[in-house]
């Protein structure tokens, strides 16, 4: 909402200066985003300074000038002028600038093979006199250092740029500004004198609010004005106009427009003579159409109010207006139309035919219902001031009474919800200002709302309007409260926090991506899950939730590797979207790791990342976020976009469906596709709402402590066995020959070919036995040995090395 | 016996040159070996007088306890040389690189989160979340925000079904909406997280973070709210004293409502928080409109309180002369490099919120 300070004053009288209205508006909720001159046409008029005048090249009456217009570099401009000379003090004129005299906008152009960037100007060319001689000489004294400064000093008036919210259609106009202002002390507003205007004949086109269940209007105010002439409007009001960022079109539309942004009245003329017959306000039927004056034709649906004669539409109520039948210069006959639409109507019809317009902004937000013979007499007053005519009675149809509100107020709602008190006597003046009537009813307040302030419906509305007309400063600071109700984190909201910087300590940087991503990627990873599509995409290729992180994670590692970067570990946190309703997501971490390990390296031989370089990553991860090392079992069932013979799950339970982690090389078809340019990817996952939550607190988890002191032994093992033997099972079936005694198994070296048969594999163990009770003895260990190979011979198939 | 002592002195004479420790060696045993010159010496005294016995065995003991210690002492300063110059030997160019380091970092918006809840939990406020998919009722209606509501357009929305049923959550509020519906009051929580509008420029991006705080309980008034928010704010930004200004404005689901600025200046190119004229909003918050707790099912005679909602990244960008906010969902190695924090930075009351 824009205005001048000058315009306020029409309705407020106000000691204060600008930069008190600015604060004040500010402090009672109507925000001010800039006080500043409207900009002018003769902005780009600078001052400037001929450094060097030489000869055109090709045209010996003409100069090429290096001109300097305060800023870093000198520009080039031609010029015809005999008197430009080295060192002259004149006027630049900027290409796009509009030159006084003849209205011609300039542009960059070449004149006789040169180009010259803009112009410097002769005194006629800028209106200031008749001489066109040559280019204006500037006195030294006065311009010498405001080289770069405008010419033409900016008279407009400064422009004030409130931003209302939506519960303030009042104002949306200066008179109810004016008025929020006087409630707050910053003057007293002025009284609206009715003028004495001569009414003649009635109003003798018939107007017909059609009782329909959908219809979107309940008042319909008009007056016709005959015998007008329209014209230019006079200076003042097209200042107003132009101030309020508009162009001035005719005094007609320009008063409409003039009493809608001062009184929040929206009106509508139309040339009477182009009415058929007859107004009927109704609902439309899908498949009407008319032009609207935006010049666009308008296909309408079903109940949509509109404005018709006989012929058809002529209008959308409250919205925008009909070419059919608008004002024109040559228009004699107006009638002047001031209604009522329903809010709900109004945004109903303008979503759907994606219309924006300043009626339409303020019906949506309820217009004063009381306001239209006002807008009809302040119109009215300035078409005869200016245009002339004679104006017929108003014409008020409805269909619908306005029904006043009322609320009753107990003032110890106000200390109650701020915490501080107002006396009685202050709150009722300043809801008095506000324009409430009020009535007292021993400690309650009986007040009846302004028809203009549809955003007061209780109690809690009237606290608001004090405390901001009173000023937020009033409220006092208090000492925070910090009874705390229950823990900060929950077990899920910990490990989060904890897997994330357990993740990052092993040197992955953590990034957010959106969660939206790019379907054609995203179908990579989405295994079983559904496309969530979003009907309205920022762009294209982010069109759908994500199914997994990965999408996003490996189109900017791309980025990334073409960036330059080798050797990159990434990784998010967040969400997974398994079905579009609220609830259906997992919150996940994705990790990726690129490139070589030690590369360049003086000491380190470098080698490609590998599955076990996550395997570690992601259990020494699960382990530091407090996951029980013993519940872990590794599985080699991998989602499809891993590499399905380098890539494992990570489960807690055997009969567990879901893993809570997966590790290991990226299908090499996926990096294939993406154009991923890498040495070796490797990459990981693990799915936080699938771990099992521990029941046990830390202090009640610490078993007891227990160690042995007796002799350990290592016996180190060798078995030829199937190759897609797991060496996990191994390692289990030697652990189970004797819980107690076998207190560690590492499995040292595996390999396979040479001396070993097709399809078979060599695994060395090293087993370390200790006992709790006594120093074993030679006998005692060949004992478990012998076990050890009978039971794996057994169960595993696997051959002792001899 | 002078023969000895004359002997003594030869081979302490010979000690004291030699720098071989094969010869010292060879020394010790021409002097103590089974025939060496004091063995022999000892042997003798069986063949003479007690007296003259003990006298001459009093005399060779010193002689053997002098040569040997002379011999050994000569032995160790041999070896200690020997190691010396054989380490010397060994140095070895400890400028040269350390095995490669590999720094991980945590991203701004986590820190910033850490940061905040930090905060938070010292005055008693837990965590909540919701789900960034929302439906229409908890993301708009029960906050107050009917469909037919111009309020509605400050929000660009994304929608994932065409009835506009389902949506990506536009702010943190509809977690309010969650925790009171499933809990009884008093209430006293933040909910930081994603949340999404369908714009996109230097200043906006369609996904942002927000932090949603809620007290709801008997006696709650703005003069909480004010404390509440002047006390974050300080922890937050790490200074003893902050300009802060409550000024009136509207959002459906609370009333009154207030935006909160905070004073500010630039100085050398960069922005200081605290000081200054100018003024920066950095939050919106109000008393939680009774028409929410209605909804919610908490009765707004008996229960009040205040909510607010605070931009993260924006916070974050302030505390830390960031930008560019696209910049955050960028994933250019060098900035999360640049801007990211360590891991083991974790801020928390007692070690202080930032290094």
């Amino acid at each position: 909402m824009k205005f001048t300070v000058d315009w306020l004053k029409n309705h407020l009288d106000t000691k204060f200066n600008n930069n008190q209205i600015i604060d004040k508006l500010t402090n009672i909720g109507l925000e001010v985003e800039s006080f500043e001159s409207s900009t002018s046409e003769l902005d780009t008029f600078i001052v400037a300074k001929i450094i060097n005048a030489k000869t055109h090249p090709n045209a010996d009456r003409l100069k090429l000038c290096d001109v300097d217009i305060g800023s870093d570099k000198t520009i080039e401009v031609v010029c015809g002028a005999p008197n430009a000379k080295n060192g002259l003090l004149t006027v630049y004129a900027s290409p796009g600038s509009i030159i006084p005299k003849n209205q011609m906008k300039l542009s960059v152009s070449k004149i006789r093979g040169v180009t010259s960037y803009g112009m410097l100007c002769s005194e006629s060319e800028l209106l200031l006199s008749n001489e066109s001689d040559g280019i204006i000489e500037l006195k030294n004294n006065k311009y010498a250092n405001k080289i770069g400064e405008k010419y033409f000093k900016n008279t407009s008036e400064k422009v004030i740029d409130l931003s209302i919210t939506p519960n303030r259609p009042d104002c949306l106009g200066v008179r109810g500004i004016a008025r929020d202002l006087s409630a707050a002390g910053a003057g007293k507003l002025k009284i609206n004198k009715k003028p004495n205007l001569k009414y003649k004949g009635n109003q003798n086109i018939n107007v017909t609010i059609k009782k329909e269940k959908a219809q979107g209007c309940t008042t319909f105010g008009s007056c016709l004005i005959k015998g007008v002439t329209n014209k230019e409007s006079p200076k003042w009001l097209k200042d107003k106009i132009l101030s309020l960022g508009q162009k001035p079109i005719s005094a007609i539309v320009d008063i409409t427009n003039y009493v809608m942004f001062d009184l929040n009245r929206p009106l509508h003329a139309y040339d009477a003579d182009k009415i058929d017959n007859e107004i009927i306000v109704r609902s439309s039927s899908k498949g009407e159409n008319f032009e609207a004056l935006d010049n666009k034709k308008y296909i309408l649906e079903n109940d949509m109010c509109v404005i018709s004669d006989r012929s058809g539409v002529l209008g959308l109520g409250g919205i925008i207006g009909g070419t059919r039948s608008g004002t024109e210069y040559s228009t004699k006959n107006i009638l002047l139309e001031s209604a009522y639409f329903l809010p709900r109507s109004i945004r109903k019809t303008s979503k759907q035919l994606n219309i924006d317009t300043d009626a339409k902004f303020r019906f949506e937000r309820g217009i004063d219902p009381l306001s239209i013979e006002e807008g009809l007499i302040k119109a009215s007053e300035l078409i005869k001031q200016i245009c002339g005519g004679e104006i017929s009675n108003l014409d008020v149809k409805k269909i619908e009474n306005y029904k006043k509100t009322i609320i009753n107020f107990d003032p110890f709602l106000f200390e109650k919800t701020t915490g501080f008190n107002v006396e009685n006597k202050e709150l009722i003046k300043i809801l008095e200002k506000l324009g409430f009537n009020v009535s007292k009813n021993k400690k309650i307040l009986k007040l009846e709302i302004p028809s203009w302030r549809p955003d007061i419906t209780q109690p809690i509305d009237i606290v608001e309007e004090i405390v901001r007309i009173k000023g937020y400063e009033h409220i006092n600071t208090s000492e925070p409260i910090k009874t705390r109700l229950k823990p900060t984190l929950n077990y899920y909201q910990k490990l989060f926090h904890f897997l994330q910087r357990s993740v990052a300590s092993k040197g992955y940087l953590e990034t957010v991506t959106w969660s939206f991503t790019d379907s054609k990627i995203n179908q990579l990873f989405k295994e079983n899950d559904e496309e969530i599509p979003i009907v309205n995409p920022i762009s294209t290729d982010l069109n759908v939730l994500r199914n997994s992180i990965f999408p996003n994670l490996l189109f900017y590692l791309k980025k990334n590797l073409d960036r330059g970067f080798k050797d990159i570990s990434l990784f998010e946190i967040g969400p997974a979207f398994k079905g579009k309703n609220p609830g259906d997501q997992l919150t996940v971490i994705g990790a990726v790791r690129a490139g070589k390990i030690s590369r360049l390296s003086w000491n380190d031989k470098e080698r490609i990342v590998d599955t076990f370089d996550v395997k570690k990553d992601v259990i020494q991860s699960l382990y530091e976020a407090g996951i029980n090392k013993d519940d872990i079992i590794i599985d080699d069932r991998t989602p499809s976009y891993y590499h399905p013979g380098k890539s494992g799950g990570v489960y807690q339970n055997k009969n567990e469906k879901n893993a809570i982690a997966y590790f290991g090389e990226i299908h090499p078809n996926i990096i294939k596709k993406l154009d991923i340019k890498t040495e070796g990817l490797v990459i990981f996952e693990i799915c936080l709402d699938y771990i099992i939550a521990s029941k046990q607190k830390i202090k009640d988890s610490k078993s007891e402590y227990k160690f042995s002191d007796f002799q350990k032994s290592e016996r180190d093992f060798a078995f030829i066995i199937n190759k897609n033997f797991k060496s996990q099972e191994l390692v289990n079936i030697i652990k189970s020959v004797d819980n107690k005694l076998i207190k560690l198994v590492r499995v040292f070296d595996v390999f396979e070919g040479e001396n070993i048969p097709e399809g078979k594999k060599s695994i060395a163990v090293n087993v370390t036995i200790q006992s709790e009770e006594k120093t074993l003895n030679e006998n005692d260990l060949e004992n478990i040995n012998k076990l050890i190979i009978s039971s794996v011979e057994s169960k595993s198939g696997a051959k002792i090395r001899s | 016996m002078s023969d000895i002592k004359k002997i003594k002195g030869d081979y302490i004479n010979k000690l004291n040159t030699e720098n071989n420790i094969e010869k010292v060696n060879k020394i010790k045993s021409e002097l103590f070996g089974k025939n060496g010159i004091i063995s022999n010496e000892f042997k003798k005294l069986g063949s003479i007088s007690v007296e003259e016995r003990k006298k001459l065995a009093s005399d060779l003991n010193n002689i053997k306890d002098e040569l040997q210690n002379k011999i050994s002492i000569k032995i160790q300063e041999i070896e200690t040389k020997e190691i010396n110059l054989k380490l010397e030997k060994e140095k070895i160019d400890v400028t040269l690189p350390e095995r490669n380091i590999e720094i991980g970092k945590i991203h701004p918006v986590s820190q910033v989160i850490d940061e905040i809840s930090s905060i938070f939990s010292e005055i008693g406020f837990s965590v909540e979340e919701g789900p960034d998919v929302e439906n229409e009722y908890n993301n708009f209606t029960a906050l107050n925000t009917p469909d037919n509501h111009p309020a509605r357009d400050m929000h660009d929305t994304f929608y994932l079904d065409n009835n506009k049923e389902l949506l990506l959550r536009t702010h943190t509020s509809p977690v309010q909406v969650r925790t009171m519906l499933k809990g009884k009051p008093p209430f006293k929580i933040i909910a930081p997280g994603r949340t999404y509008r369908s714009d996109s420029d230097q200043t906006h991006a369609p996904m942002f973070h927000q932090v949603e705080g809620l007290h709801i309980d008997k006696n709650i008034n703005m003069g909480h709210l004010k404390g509440c928010l002047n006390y974050f704010i300080k922890e937050f930004f790490e200074v003893d004293k902050i300009k802060m200004r409550f000024r009136p404005s509207h959002f459906p689901f609370t009333e009154p409502s207030a935006e909160v600025d905070i004073g500010y200046e630039i100085k050398n190119g960069k922005i200081v928080i605290g000081e200054g004229n100018k003024w920066l909003e950095i939050l919106g918050c109000g008393m939680v409109h009774p028409n929410v707790l209605k909804n919610v099912n908490v009765n707004p005679s008996k229960y009040q309180g205040y909510a607010f909602g605070i931009g993260i990244d924006r916070l974050g960008m302030l505390k830390y002369g960031i930008n560019d906010l696209r910049a955050f969902f960028e994933t250019d190695y060098r900035w999360l490099s640049h801007f990211g924090f360590d891991p083991l930075d974790v801020p928390s009351n007692y070690r202080g919120l930032s290094r």
